[in-house]
């Protein structure tokens, strides 16, 4: 499945600096779906460098962290449980504190 | 025949004599317009005082009409292209001229954002800030001048709005916004700007503006990019619906440390403004359950739909029992473990047997003993300023880049037959200590960090070295 990830907020930097990523990402083995769940596990291995910790918390993203799925807050679609179709822009964004 | 010189000196002359005609000429003009100013508004006066002696007569004047809605001349002149749009208009500003706005830091964001708000005509604008003005400001913080350096911000920015329009009321809070005075300050206002710029004050603030049912209109700015939203406005999520937990202290970057692109909080502010204005006249759709978010480098906005009101959240929610007093005795600065002022943090991780000052430190390379300095600064850091013979290796990759300092170590003992010393400096000391534990932890039993880093060299060593 073809998907688009994107890293703002500063969160880019635990992932080589680089904002976006144009991804094929293969559903788990067994299943018929890709959930955010799934998508989460796989960014933690395949993208994150360094400080997996500011990333994620459990299997959920880290407190501070906003997921839009297609422009549009995860807690709208399922968070977790969100079910990614192929060609999905999938933002990570951590919420920024400066002025 | 004059010579050149004589010739130069007469046309000097006769310019000198044009610019004081110039001059006396320009005065005059301004006088007269002053006068006929002043004939215009007696017989506007006139106007209204025979309208009113005459109440019997049907209204014939321009006047008359105008001042139904509230606006004196000088007002429909001033914000006259205000009123020329249609979806604006007199309603529009009239309810502004009506309204009252606070906003909260007179800084990156907090500046674009009085300069516009006093431009249009907020009726009553408050500043919240206990800073002054520094010079590492001035890049971002465009309210400020140079000759208010060393001034606290609050006076600086009112100077500066009163400048633009000295017909609204502004307000100067000079003060640390804290539990025991916001709702005090807040409550004398109809909308709540947040241009502060920490995560403790973004949750106080968008907590008192729920006890006090305030709408918030909030922006953040860091490096390359800024996002803006607007909280509890009719209905929709506040700062604790989108982030109920704090995030840890260590992902809340500040522009003192990561930096900041100056153009970028001018450009949330800015929004913010207009944000703040659509819900002060009541005009077009505030940007509530909505975030914008803004990437300068590609040049790219990205505007998202956000949850709604949490029915948990412990604020706003349904269930909630927070209120006035709750607030007053809520803990920010624990809650999310970091401080409501902007000062760096000092850390205390080392026993002082692991530490010297700078001064010890310049003694000592005065000395000539034989040591290797390691600045963990990164990179781009290290690249402004740095100490003399000092070698960069980043807190970052200190682990992997070890045996470089094995070697320069080796390199300073040679032909002394003792050891060398090993001293560890950054950028304020804080750095440098977590350094330190982890070359003793990695056998450098001799580590030590030099307090308060290359701030206290520039403060107590060398007053010329630059800072940043």
């Amino acid at each position: 499945m073809h998907l688009m990830l994107e890293f703002g907020g500063g969160l880019e930097l635990l992932c080589e600096s680089v904002k976006v990523h144009n991804v094929n990402v293969d559903m788990p083995k067994g299943a018929d779906k890709l959930t955010m769940k799934d998508l989460l596990a796989w960014v933690r291995t395949n993208l994150i460098k360094e400080r997996p910790e500011m990333f994620m918390k459990g299997e959920s993203v880290r407190p501070g962290v906003l997921v839009l799925v297609n422009d549009c807050d995860w807690e709208l679609s399922g968070q977790l449980d969100t079910t990614l179709e192929d060609k999905d822009v999938v933002v990570f964004i951590s919420t920024l504190h400066g002025g | 025949m004059e010579s050149n010189g004589e010739g130069a000196s007469r046309i000097r002359r006769e310019i000198e004599a044009l610019k004081d005609e110039k001059a006396r000429i320009e005065q005059k003009i301004l006088d007269l317009e002053a006068q006929l100013q002043e004939e215009a508004s007696l017989a506007h006066q006139q106007q209204q005082s025979e309208s009113v002696c005459n109440g019997c007569f049907p209204s014939v004047s321009a006047a008359d009409a105008n001042l139904a809605h509230g606006l004196t001349a000088d007002s429909i002149y001033r914000y006259s292209r205000h009123l020329l749009l249609p979806s604006f208009g007199v309603r529009a500003q009239s309810n502004l001229l009506k309204s009252s706005i606070l906003v909260v830091g007179a800084g990156g964001l907090g500046s674009p954002a009085l300069l516009y708000l006093a431009a249009c005509g907020v009726g009553r604008l408050g500043i919240v800030d206990h800073d002054v003005v520094e010079l590492n400001n001035m890049h971002r913080q465009v309210i400020h001048t140079e000759a208010y350096i060393g001034q606290p911000k609050v006076k600086s920015a009112a100077s500066a709005c009163r400048s633009i329009n000295s017909t609204i009321q502004i307000v100067e809070h000079e003060q640390a916004l804290r539990t025991s005075n916001a709702l005090e300050i807040l409550s004398q206002y109809d909308i709540v700007v947040d241009a502060t710029d920490n995560a403790p004050s973004r949750y106080m603030i968008s907590d008192c503006c729920v006890v006090l049912g305030k709408p918030l209109v909030s922006g953040a700015a860091l490096g390359l990019e800024g996002q803006l939203t607007v909280y509890n406005y009719k209905g929709g999520p506040c700062y604790r619906c989108l982030f109920p937990t704090p995030p840890p202290a260590t992902a809340c970057q500040r522009c003192s440390d990561s930096g900041v692109l100056g153009v970028v909080p001018g450009i949330i502010g800015c929004l913010q403004a207009l944000e703040a204005i659509k819900i002060a006249s009541d005009v077009g759709e505030p940007l509530s359950g909505r975030m914008l978010l803004f990437d300068a480098l590609s040049a790219r906005v990205r505007i998202v739909k956000i949850r709604g009101r949490s029915l948990q959240c412990e604020a706003c929610g349904e269930n909630t029992t927070f209120n006035q007093q709750h607030f007053k005795d809520f803990d920010y600065e624990k809650f999310t473990q970091s401080p409501l002022s902007t000062s760096p943090p000092k850390l205390k991780l080392l026993a002082p047997d692991s530490r010297i000052t700078s001064k010890e430190y310049k003694e000592r390379v005065v000395s000539g003993e034989p040591h290797v300095l390691v600045d963990v600064r990164p990179e781009h850091h290290y690249k402004i300023v740095s100490l003399p013979k000092s070698l960069n290796i980043p807190l970052t990759s200190m682990e992997a880049r070890l045996p470089e300092i094995s070697s320069a170590l080796k390199e300073q003992e040679e032909g002394t037959g003792s050891g060398a010393n090993l001293y560890v400096i950054c950028r304020r000391g804080n750095d440098s200590q977590r350094a330190v534990e982890c070359l003793r932890n990695m056998g450098f039993d001799l580590a030590k960090d030099i307090v308060g880093g290359l701030e206290s060299w520039a403060n107590d060593v060398d007053p010329n070295f630059p800072m940043y």
